[in-house]
Formats: structure tokens, C-alpha cells, sequence
């Protein structure tokens, strides 16, 4: 008998179908479309003011000129100063290091509370948190600023910090509640019986097992803080200032010429940072609101 | 004997849901009780009650003397087991088995005295340096049985350990733990849904229903003299067949419909009175293909051959009656059998407050 004798009807379908490249096209086109503010922020940056002023916005520059990077790094002048974005860099880093680490660490403490020790009024507590979640935060800039000058931080880092901590814990307490609500409650009652008590436990056991939401936690939090402009403005002081707010300084000259590669060049360096952090943490990105923060 | 563990008119409730209530039992040193029901029955929650992992409303709890109602979970001296394991994923095997030591600041020597021992018991040694996600089913519940074992516990709970396993790792492991236990011989409280793991394993068993107890006894007990209609239909697979009939005195048998069966060779017939309504219970086994003069004339309606048995089903006055046959009998449908009840192993109800009598 010969086994080989069953053969499927009509031709193996294919891979490229006319859709299919139709499709691939549709895709090429929006990726170019979105890609095109970014290639006009190079070239621009690249360009010398005489190439600018000539209107060909989208040409490749004719000749190559790199002085508009250096000068936004560390000579532009915002407002007073002509420091450029260097003092900026500096501030950001310090307004968002510290800011990610405490909102962060209370987000995690506060959805393991709500997860797991759950006191009476837990579940209005979460939907205040919910709540929270969605009040534009320009609705309480004015009262946090005389709350903050009453207790003397106004205008200072842990000022600028304190805000954005605040205005980070609905979002993560709510993130980190729906990711360890969907871990199996059975492995905390081990845990009690094994003789942890809530902050043991929450070390060596909840603690290990976070790290796709802890990521997740992070780079809303350093981007969020990092791109932010109005909290940095309002609350972290003349001294403090982050990198966006003198960005717009550069950007926004009284007098003299505006010197669109210069701003480019400032625009593309204070947005580094977000960009680095998305492009190497997409994947667990996109994983960890997967696991925990949509579902749940 | 001593009571390991006294559970004194313990109530507890969710919000206004009340799971249990005024529930009391005791559990003799070493002993291997198991709590049985059908889901929703309040068994976990009573496991979870002795643990500590839930506040009573109202009662105690006593472990060995020691009054723990108000006792963290940690200082009962209980080692308990997971339905769904409750490895702590990011830890090797190792360090699971010893993170209740390390927890109370045992020395490094001791904990790996004891995780050999363990480990060696359960034959776990090789895995040792794994992590969970690595283990299968089987191995992940040695695991969480292993640790158990390593805290010294004087009770062991066990919440359903053997319900997320496969039927054959299922008969496997119940078999360990029967022989753990014969070695050990520690307290084990065992709350299953699953009436073999409970006949098999159980000193004694509670059956429960609603947060009540509804039989407290050796499995022997509950399956030939079960207390109520709730055990006898709940034990036993097939399970006992009911028929509803009542007694006249005078003949000492039951009527049930036209046909007229004599009882008076039942245990406790005195207790019957005349014209008593009560529901007849007789197990599959006990009801006897036989002609003689009692029998009764029936036709087969279907056959269930299950290999070291075989199960034919035929109809009493429309209720549909099982009886159980060795594997080798042949019987086909519509065949006319002659059948007849072991009276001395029925059991006979009251109607009205399903009590056996």
C-alpha cells in the first residue's frame, strides 16, 4: 500500500498575498510619516542659519556644520545664563533619580497593602486611588504650592520631589495592585505561616517577584518626570530647574534670532533620555502592562 | 488519648455571610482526620480558621494545649500544604524548604541537616538546585509538602493538595502521604472534596455540609451507617440508591409502590413506627442477583462495565436502581434479573428530617 497517497486539494496558499503587501505598504508609509518630524530635526540641526533661511526644510543639508550641538549643550542662553543645557541635565537628573525611586518604592508598598492586607475601607480606598488617577493635576498645582511653602520646601529639590511623588501614586499603586492581585493569595498564606510578617514578606517574597511591573513602574515614572515641564517649573526653583523647562528658555528668545538649529539640537538632546529608555525597554513594556496593568 | 488540636464553638462569617457556625471539634495526638464536602461547605475555611490565617468572630482554637486563637500563623507550630503548591517562584527548592528556618534564624547546619532529611523522605534530593517553573505538578507538591515537614510542625494542614494533579500522580501521591504519616505520625488535618482520598487516608472523617458537621467517624462508619441522607448520597461512587416508601408495621416491611419488601431482619426496626414515611437506602453492592423467595423481577436497562467491576442499572417503580457486579459478569439488555437487598447493610431514613434510623 503506498502510504504517500493523500495529497491536499489545490496549490499550497501563499505568504504574500496582494492584501498582504497592500498592508506592508500601508505600514512603510506610516512608519515614514511619524519618522518625519525626527529627520527634519536632524537635518535642521545639521544645517548652518543661511541654509535654514533659504526654506528647504526637508533637503539634506549642502554643507554639514556641527556648531548648533555644542552651542545648545553649553553655551545657549536661557533667560540670564548662557550655560546652554548642560546645569539642566545635571537638575533633571536630580529631580528624577530620586523622584522615581520613592514613588516607585511607596507605589509597590501601597498595591501590596491593597492586594493583600485588606483593611476595612480597602476597596473605597482603591477606587479613590482610581479616581486619582484621572484629575488633571493642573487642578491642584495652586493648593499644592501653599501647602508647600507652608512647610518651607517651595521653590526646592525635595519640593519638586515630594510633587512628583504625589502625583505618581494613584497610577502606581493602582499598576502594582492589579499585578499582585493576580498572584495566587495561597502563596502569601505560606509565607504568613512560614513566619514572614508584612514587611518580611514583602522583601523577600513579593519583592523578587516584581520585576516586570517594577519595570514597567520605571519608565512611566522617568519618562513622565522627565518630559514633565509645568511641576518643574512651578516647583523646583530658580535653581533646579530641569532640562525641559530651559529648553523652552532656548526656544522662546525675546530678542535677537531664533536659531532653529540650535533649538533642534536642544530639542533632540533633552529628549534622549525617554527615547534610550524606550528603545531598550520596549519589550518589557509592552509585557508588563500585559500582566498586570490592563488586566485585573 | 490527648487532643491535639480542640477547635471550641468556633463561629466565623464574612461580612453578613455566615460560613460557619458554633462548630466544635476535637482531634486525638496523631491523628489523621479528614475534612470532607462538597464546595462552599466551609471545610477551607475551618482549615484556614485553625492556621490562623483567618480572625474567628467567635470561639478558640487550641493546639496542644495551647490556646492560639489570637496566635500569628508562624508561632502555631503548623506546617501546611497549598492546592495550588504556593512555591515562592524566585526562590531554588532549596531555599524554599528553608525559608521558614531561615524566617526564625535557624543555624545554617541545622536547616541543612533538616532539608536533607526532607529531602531524602520525599526523594526531592535532585532537585534541589531547581527553581519551581522547572518542576512538574508532582514534584512541585513534594515540594510544598517538604516544606511542611522541615519546620517541625505538630499539625500538618493540607488544603486540597492533590486536586490540581492527574489521576495517576493523584493515587501516587496519597499513597505518600498515608505512608508519611505511618512514620511521622503527626496530626494531619486533610480537607479534600474527593470521598476516596478521604475513605483512604482518614482515622476519622467529618463530613460537612453548609458549616455544619454532619458525621464525625472512622470511614467505615460513615460509609456503612451513614448518619443522614446528605452522607449517604455524598459517599460512595456509585452512590447509594434512595427509594422513597413507608413502613407498615404489622408485616414489618416496607411499601414502596406495589411492591411489598420485608425488613424485619434491620437493626434498629423498633424504631420505626407504623405508617412511617422513610426513604430506603441501599448501597450497589448490597442489592443481590438472586432467585429466591423475596426477590423481585426486573429488567436490565443499561450495563456500565468498568473493568474490575461492572454496573447494571434496572428500575424499581421508576426510580432507577444500580447494582454492582464483579468484573467478569455478563449480563445484556433487557436480560430479567431477579433481585433482593441485604437488609442488614441498608440504611433507612426518616422523610421529614432525613435522620437515619
Amino acid at each position: 500500500m503506498n502510504t504517500n497517497n493523500f495529497q491536499p486539494n489545490g496549490p499550497r496558499p501563499k505568504h504574500l498575498t496582494i492584501g498582504r503587501i497592500g498592508m506592508y505598504c500601508f505600514i512603510f508609509m506610516c512608519a515614514l510619516f511619524f519618522l518625519m518630524p525626527l529627520y527634519v530635526m536632524i537635518v535642521t540641526s545639521l544645517k548652518d542659519m543661511d541654509e535654514i533661511r533659504s526654506g528647504n526644510l526637508l533637503y539634506i543639508p549642502k554643507v554639514l556644520s556641527f556648531y548648533a550641538w555644542p552651542k545648545a549643550w553649553s553655551e545657549a542662553c536661557t533667560g540670564f545664563v548662557c550655560e546652554g543645557l548642560k546645569p539642566g541635565l545635571i537638575n533633571s537628573i536630580k529631580i528624577t533619580v530620586p523622584s522615581v525611586i520613592v514613588s516607585v518604592s511607596l507605589g509597590a508598598i501601597n498595591g501590596y497593602a491593597l492586594a493583600f492586607w485588606r483593611f476595612k475601607g480597602a476597596y473605597f480606598f482603591f477606587g479613590l486611588c482610581l479616581f486619582g488617577a484621572f484629575i488633571p493635576y493642573q487642578v491642584m498645582v495652586y493648593p499644592l504650592l501653599k501647602i508647600e511653602s507652608a512647610i518651607g520646601i517651595y521653590s526646592s529639590l525635595p519640593g519638586i520631589i515630594l510633587v512628583h511623588t504625589i502625583f505618581g501614586m494613584p497610577i502606581l499603586t493602582l499598576i502594582f495592585r492589579n499585578f499582585y492581585a493576580s498572584l495566587p493569595i495561597d502563596l502569601f498564606k505560606a509565607a504568613r505561616i512560614d513566619g514572614g510578617n508584612f514587611i518580611k514578606i514583602f522583601f523577600y517574597v513579593i519583592i523578587p517577584m516584581s520585576t516586570p511591573i517594577t519595570i514597567v513602574a520605571v519608565i512611566l515614572q522617568v519618562t513622565g518626570i522627565w518630559n514633565d515641564f509645568l511641576l518643574g517649573l512651578v516647583f523646583a526653583g530658580r535653581d533646579n530647574q530641569p532640562m525641559t523647562v530651559q529648553l523652552n528658555n532656548i526656544v522662546q528668545v525675546d530678542y535677537g534670532v531664533a536659531e532653529y538649529n540650535v533649538d533642534m539640537a536642544a530639542t533632540i538632546l533633552t529628549s534622549l533620555v525617554p527615547l534610550f529608555v524606550y528603545f531598550i525597554s520596549g519589550r518589557w513594556f509592552v509585557r508588563g502592562i500585559a500582566a498586570g496593568a490592563i488586566k485585573g | 488519648m490527648k487532643n491535639s488540636v480542640e477547635v471550641k464553638n468556633i463561629s466565623f462569617s464574612y461580612g453578613k455571610t455566615e460560613i460557619l457556625n458554633d462548630l466544635s471539634l476535637d482531634i486525638k495526638q496523631g491523628e489523621f482526620m479528614v475534612l470532607l464536602g462538597p464546595s462552599g461547605c466551609g471545610k477551607t475555611t475551618l482549615l484556614n480558621c485553625i492556621a490562623g490565617l483567618l480572625d474567628l468572630t467567635e470561639g478558640q482554637i487550641w493546639i496542644e494545649d495551647d490556646n492560639v486563637t489570637w496566635k500569628e500563623p508562624k508561632d502555631r507550630h503548623i506546617g501546611m500544604v497549598f492546592q495550588s503548591y504556593a512555591l515562592y517562584p524566585s526562590m531554588t527548592v532549596e531555599k524554599n524548604l528553608s525559608f521558614g528556618l531561615r524566617m526564625m534564624g535557624t543555624a545554617k547546619k541545622i536547616i541543612d541537616d533538616k532539608i536533607e532529611k526532607a529531602a531524602n523522605l520525599l526523594q526531592i534530593n535532585e532537585l534541589l538546585k531547581r527553581k519551581p517553573s522547572q518542576l512538574s505538578g508532582g514534584q512541585r507538591q513534594r515540594v510544598a509538602i517538604g516544606r511542611a515537614l522541615v519546620r517541625d510542625a505538630k499539625v500538618f494542614l493540607f488544603d486540597e493538595p492533590l486536586s490540581n494533579l492527574d489521576a495517576k500522580l493523584r493515587a501516587e501521591l496519597r499513597y505518600e502521604i498515608k505512608k508519611l504519616h505511618r512514620d511521622l505520625s503527626n496530626t494531619m488535618i486533610y480537607v479534600t472534596h474527593d470521598q476516596i482520598e478521604a475513605m483512604t487516608l482518614a482515622d476519622r472523617i467529618s463530613v460537612m455540609k453548609d458549616g455544619l458537621i454532619q458525621q464525625l467517624d472512622t470511614p467505615k462508619q460513615i460509609y456503612n451507617k451513614p448518619a443522614n441522607l446528605f452522607v449517604a448520597g455524598f459517599i460512595g461512587s456509585p452512590s447509594m440508591n434512595f427509594l422513597n416508601a413507608i413502613f407498615e408495621k404489622s408485616n414489618q416491611s416496607l411499601i414502596i409502590g406495589k411492591l411489598n419488601i420485608n425488613i424485619s431482619k434491620y437493626e434498629n426496626i423498633n424504631h420505626l413506627t407504623d405508617n412511617q414515611q422513610v426513604v430506603f437506602g441501599i448501597r450497589p453492592e448490597n442489592t443481590i442477583i438472586d432467585k429466591n423467595e423475596n426477590s423481585i423481577l426486573c429488567k436490565v436497562e443499561l450495563v456500565e462495565p468498568m473493568g474490575a467491576d461492572t454496573l447494571v442499572w434496572t428500575s424499581l417503580e421508576g426510580t432507577p436502581i444500580s447494582i454492582r457486579l464483579e468484573g467478569s459478569s455478563n449480563y445484556n439488555l433487557n436480560d430479567e434479573i431477579n433481585i433482593s437487598f441485604d437488609i442488614n447493610k441498608s440504611s433507612i431514613f426518616d422523610s421529614k428530617s432525613e435522620e437515619r434510623i
